[in-house]
């Protein structure tokens, strides 16, 4: 059997990079396991916008040729890459109608750099167009579906990558992470997502929704993995003013005990709306934090209330400026059906970009126009200002802040598109952390309705080998080990 | 009539403000690595960055940071411990982001002072601010008559001037007249030709400004309602427009009229001010801080090196000048205000001839020379040592100072020496008595009416017979000798 005997559902890239060391697997072996797999369920799941699989074969086979020293660090690794990071030659969309045909003319740096190590691009995932949701289902072209319930969605806006990754159709991935954007789709499809300090991995090259917010990270199966792909993208790059080089390189995690650490639970994040079941999963892991020997305790973050409604005018706010490139003028859709410059721009924009790019579009303007510019965004970055400052006071007395990744499992397909208030609820627990610019992981801590419930450890700013080893001891103790079936309860109705 | 109490604008005084965008000459633009240029072909100095495509970034131009606080610091500025870039919104072709990265209330440097000439009369404007930015691309409106983008049937985008870095110095409205106005460009460009930082050249837009004027009663404390002249790059344009709308302005508000805040535009050919359509006018840019830039620190040690490092500036010249050199306030205005002339005239200074003797050969025909040769003061064969020597010559009367014209174009022409050429040439004046004495009495034998004249008393005579003498030797000899002798022959 190709790949010997590899389950592309259950194979970490630890474990991928010892096979191919070793010898034990090529990597175009690998390779087909994974195209194999795409082969088998991607019409099922519908991860990726475009799927570079003739590409990905050849440069395999090319890796194989490579020996010794000249391999990179990460030869042969099959990644997916969200399709909001630009690829030179390689058409990048976002998602969007309006970025349909563009072809970049140069590479994001995260991708530069993973490409400089060997990885192989599978292709591009899916997402909300340009990382605006929070479960595919606004990207311009179509939804991705939860391979633990291909009735559910996968969350978003990440949902691509996350859901290619649980369903063994890439070894791991790369998103992005703007307010939960990776953390989100990681709970929901059960795998381990991370959002880095803001400015650890440099954004040039990641088209940007609201760049004070936006940062890459790792989606992979493990802590370990996390930490393995994380470590080869962070940086300072003289393209990126806001990178900055880590003070403590990235190690890889092998923390087995939480001995002497201080964990806090914001109550405010357990106020209201968290499903009984994601309730259950996530105490039994403070139960389990306290088994390995850390402490925790119940404490406040009192403007967490305001993060939401902050979040919803700076994202937008920047947004409306980020987008505004998109005018038909020098690349991308144009409208056909324009007579003058104003309404070229009218119409290309209108015809572009789908409903919630344009709500967020339009609620960012009207935020940043005369005189409501104060009462809107200036406000919001006070309460920025104070919501980050609870996160510094609480990390004087605790050592990580854990808490749900999501209040709930994945949503069914639908379920929430036509009220956008509702699904900017799936954020509640992650968007403060953009908002003060904080390293955070989400790992699978069990099942609630059969779907994963994802466990968020968050900790001071650069402190992702402290946020790391935490999470890796306690994947340890939790030892996940279930699967996605690929069930399709469609049609079935919701079930208890 | 002179200023009278019957001219009606004696009551008024306009209140003129500039805000003056000047281009950088810094090898790269200002948030990427693309070659600032001028003149080549269309899009050749482009990348993601300054064509805005998805997911490039800005960073910021270290050397523009420099050459604006060179400029700040050159204006008396303070400069700002943190200042931030902001983004300015609005969609046009020309602006492929569709924001502008620029600073807003948060500028590099504030509260400076700009002093300069009218006549002689010196002026003080306060600065209210200096700020750094990016330009726009250009904009090509072709198939029309005028260029204007209305009737043109197709635009063209040229992205190489797009992102260069630009500094805009806003004044505060200190500026008494039109003369002021273009005065105070003027020397101001010369400021920042000084510093090494602009090309400042006007037709490429180098340096272009808008102005703000109002008028009020002579003596009034208020200010009126203004009106603004946008993108100007042409001094005369400038001084024709606000002699066009000073007295506009004053016209409506003696009828009892109000002026409108707008945005006008200077027809050249009518020379009448004209508003813009409002609809151009009706911006909301949005601004909010740019969250791609962390904020610009200035580091006092760089400040301080800057600042060690500046030029003598053309006013503080032109006071050294007059003091040093016992200039009249026009020499020291001519010589002092531009650098490679400044430091030419000081170059030639240094052989000790007559400062003043020295400052008309330059002002005369040395500026002529080179103006008319294209060359910048300092280039070409007539060095200032050569052209000290030159003075030398006329300074000790070895040449007359017509002789000497002579001379000057001779040494451009022959490339030689001053000296030289005087020999070669017998160029000399002649000052020997003995010599002119016979030149003298010939003269005077063969003009014997001319003779009667004069002892008749008609002593302006005697012009007639030095005149005659300097023909006679070819304009070499000494005019004051010839005087006197012509005057003894006579009166004998």
């Amino acid at each position: 059997m190709p790949g010997g005997g590899v389950d592309p559902l259950r194979l970490t890239a630890r474990e991928a990079k010892r096979m191919l060391v070793e010898g034990e697997v090529s990597a175009a072996e690998l390779m087909k396991v994974y195209l194999d797999q795409i082969e088998r369920v991607e019409d099922k799941v519908k991860a990726f916008i475009l799927v570079t699989a003739d590409n990905a074969a050849r440069y395999a086979t090319e890796i194989d040729r490579e020996a010794g020293a000249s391999r990179g660090a990460l030869a042969g690794m099959p990644t997916a890459i969200k399709d909001n990071m630009v690829t030179e030659g390689v058409v990048t969309t976002c998602a969007s109608k309006i970025l349909a045909d563009y072809q970049p003319v140069y590479t994001a740096t995260a991708v530069r750099k993973l490409w400089g190590d060997h990885v192989v691009t599978l292709g591009k995932t899916n997402l909300d167009e340009f990382a605006m949701g929070s479960s595919t289902e606004n990207s311009g072209f179509f939804t991705t579906h939860n391979p633990w319930d291909l009735a559910t969605v996968p969350g978003g806006s990440s949902g691509g990558s996350a859901a290619a990754v649980a369903a063994g159709e890439a070894l791991w991935g790369v998103g992005s992470d703007t307010g939960g954007s990776i953390r989100q789709p990681a709970s929901l499809c059960g795998i381990v997502g991370m959002k880095p300090t803001y400015g650890a991995v440099s954004r040039y090259g990641l088209v940007a929704f609201a760049s004070s917010l936006d940062q890459i990270g790792p989606l992979t199966r493990s802590v370990y993995d996390c930490a393995l792909l994380l470590s080869r993208i962070v940086g300072r790059d003289p393209h990126d003013s806001t990178s900055v080089r880590l003070p403590t390189e990235i190690e890889l995690p092998k923390a087995t005990t939480l001995d002497g650490l201080r964990f806090g639970v914001p109550r405010e994040y357990l106020a209201t709306g968290v499903q009984p079941g994601v309730r259950e999963r996530f105490d039994e892991t403070l139960m389990l934090i306290e088994r390995l020997g850390g402490a925790v305790e119940e404490m406040s973050l009192p403007h967490t209330e305001y993060a939401l409604p902050a979040y919803y005018i700076i994202a937008p706010a920047e947004a409306s400026a980020n987008l505004a490139r998109f005018d038909g003028v020098r690349y991308g859709y144009r409208s056909a059906h324009a007579d003058d410059l104003i309404e070229m721009y009218e119409r290309t924009r209108g015809e572009g970009f789908g409903p919630e790019v344009k709500r967020r579009i339009m609620i960012g303007t009207y935020a940043l126009s005369s005189g409501y510019y104060e009462a809107y965004y200036g406000q919001a970055q006070k309460v920025r200002t104070l919501v980050r400052r609870d996160f510094a006071e609480a990390f004087s007395t605790y050592d990580l802040i854990v808490s749900p990744t999501s209040p709930t499992v994945a949503f069914r397909i639908g379920e929430r598109a036509a009220d956008p208030l509702s699904m900017y609820m799936s954020d509640i627990c992650t968007i403060p952390v953009n908002l003060a610019g904080l390293p955070a992981v989400s790992i699978p801590c069990g099942l609630a309705d059969g779907l994963p419930v994802g466990f968020q450890l968050i900790g001071p700013a650069f402190s992702e080998n402290r946020v790391l080893n935490a999470a890796h001891a306690l994947e340890q103790a939790i030892g996940f080990t279930a699967l996605p079936t690929f069930k399709d309860t469609t049609g079935k109705g919701e079930e208890a | 009539m002179t200023a009278g109490r019957d001219d009606k604008r004696a009551d008024w005084e306009p209140v003129i403000g500039l805000e003056v965008h000047v281009e950088l000459n810094t090898q790269t633009k200002m948030f990427c690595g693309c070659a600032v240029s001028f003149g080549d072909p269309p899009n050749t100095h482009t990348c993601p960055v300054c064509l805005a495509h998805p997911g490039a970034l800005p960073v910021v131009n270290e050397r523009a940071v420099e050459y604006a606080t060179r400029i700040a610091l050159a204006l008396g500025c303070r400069m700002a411990p943190v200042s931030i870039f902001h983004r300015k919104n609005y969609f046009y072709p020309d602006l492929p982001k569709a924001y502008q990265i620029s600073q807003y209330d948060e500028p590099l440097a504030v509260d400076g002072r700009f002093e300069y000439w009218v006549g002689d009369d010196k002026l003080s404007c306060r600065i209210n601010r200096v700020h750094m930015e990016e330009d726009a691309a250009k904009l090509i409106h072709a198939g029309g008559e005028t260029g204007r983008i209305a009737g043109s049937d197709h635009s063209m985008v040229d992205f190489n001037r797009g992102g260069t870095p630009l500094i805009e110095i806003v004044t505060e409205p200190d500026i008494p007249s039109s003369e002021a106005a273009r005065e105070f460009l003027n020397q101001l460009r010369g400021m920042v030709q000084e510093l090494g930082v602009s090309d400042v050249n006007m037709e490429e837009g180098q340096i272009r400004w808008d102005a703000n004027i109002s008028v009020r009663r002579v003596g009034s404390g208020e200010l009126g309602t203004r009106t603004e002249l946008k993108n100007m790059n042409s001094f005369r344009f400038l001084q024709q427009a606000l002699e066009a709308e000073i007295p506009r302005q004053i016209a409506v508000l003696e009828a009892g009229g109000r002026i409108d805040q707008e945005t006008l535009h200077f027809d050249p050919d009518t020379g009448a001010t004209t508003p813009l359509r409002s609809k151009e006018e009706a911006h909301d840019y949005r601004y909010f801080p740019e969250p791609d830039l962390v904020p610009l620190v200035m580091d006092e040690a760089f400040v301080e090196r800057v600042r060690a490092s500046l030029p003598e500036l053309p006013e503080a010249r032109v006071e050294r000048f007059m003091a040093a050199y016992g200039l009249p306030r026009y020499d020291a205005g001519v010589l002092g205000s531009s650098g490679p002339l400044a430091r030419f005239f000081e170059q030639a200074a240094r052989s000790g001839v007559d400062a003043k003797l020295l400052a008309n050969w330059t002002m005369g025909e040395y500026l002529a020379h080179v103006n008319a040769a294209g060359i910048e003061p300092g280039k070409g064969h007539v060095t200032a040592e050569r052209l000290a020597r030159l003075v030398k010559l006329v300074e000790t009367g070895t040449v007359s100072s017509s002789g000497a014209k002579d001379v000057f174009q001779l040494m451009i022409d022959e490339r030689g020496e001053p000296e030289q050429i005087v020999e070669k040439h017998g160029l000399a004046q002649v000052s020997d008595a003995g010599e002119l004495a016979a030149v003298v009495a010939k003269v005077v034998a063969e003009h014997p009416a001319q003779v009667e004249q004069y002892r008749a008393g008609k002593q302006q005579v005697a012009g007639f017979f030095v005149g005659r003498v300097m023909q006679a030797t070819q304009g070499r000899a000494n005019p004051k000798l010839v005087n006197e002798l012509v005057r003894k022959a006579l009166a004998g």
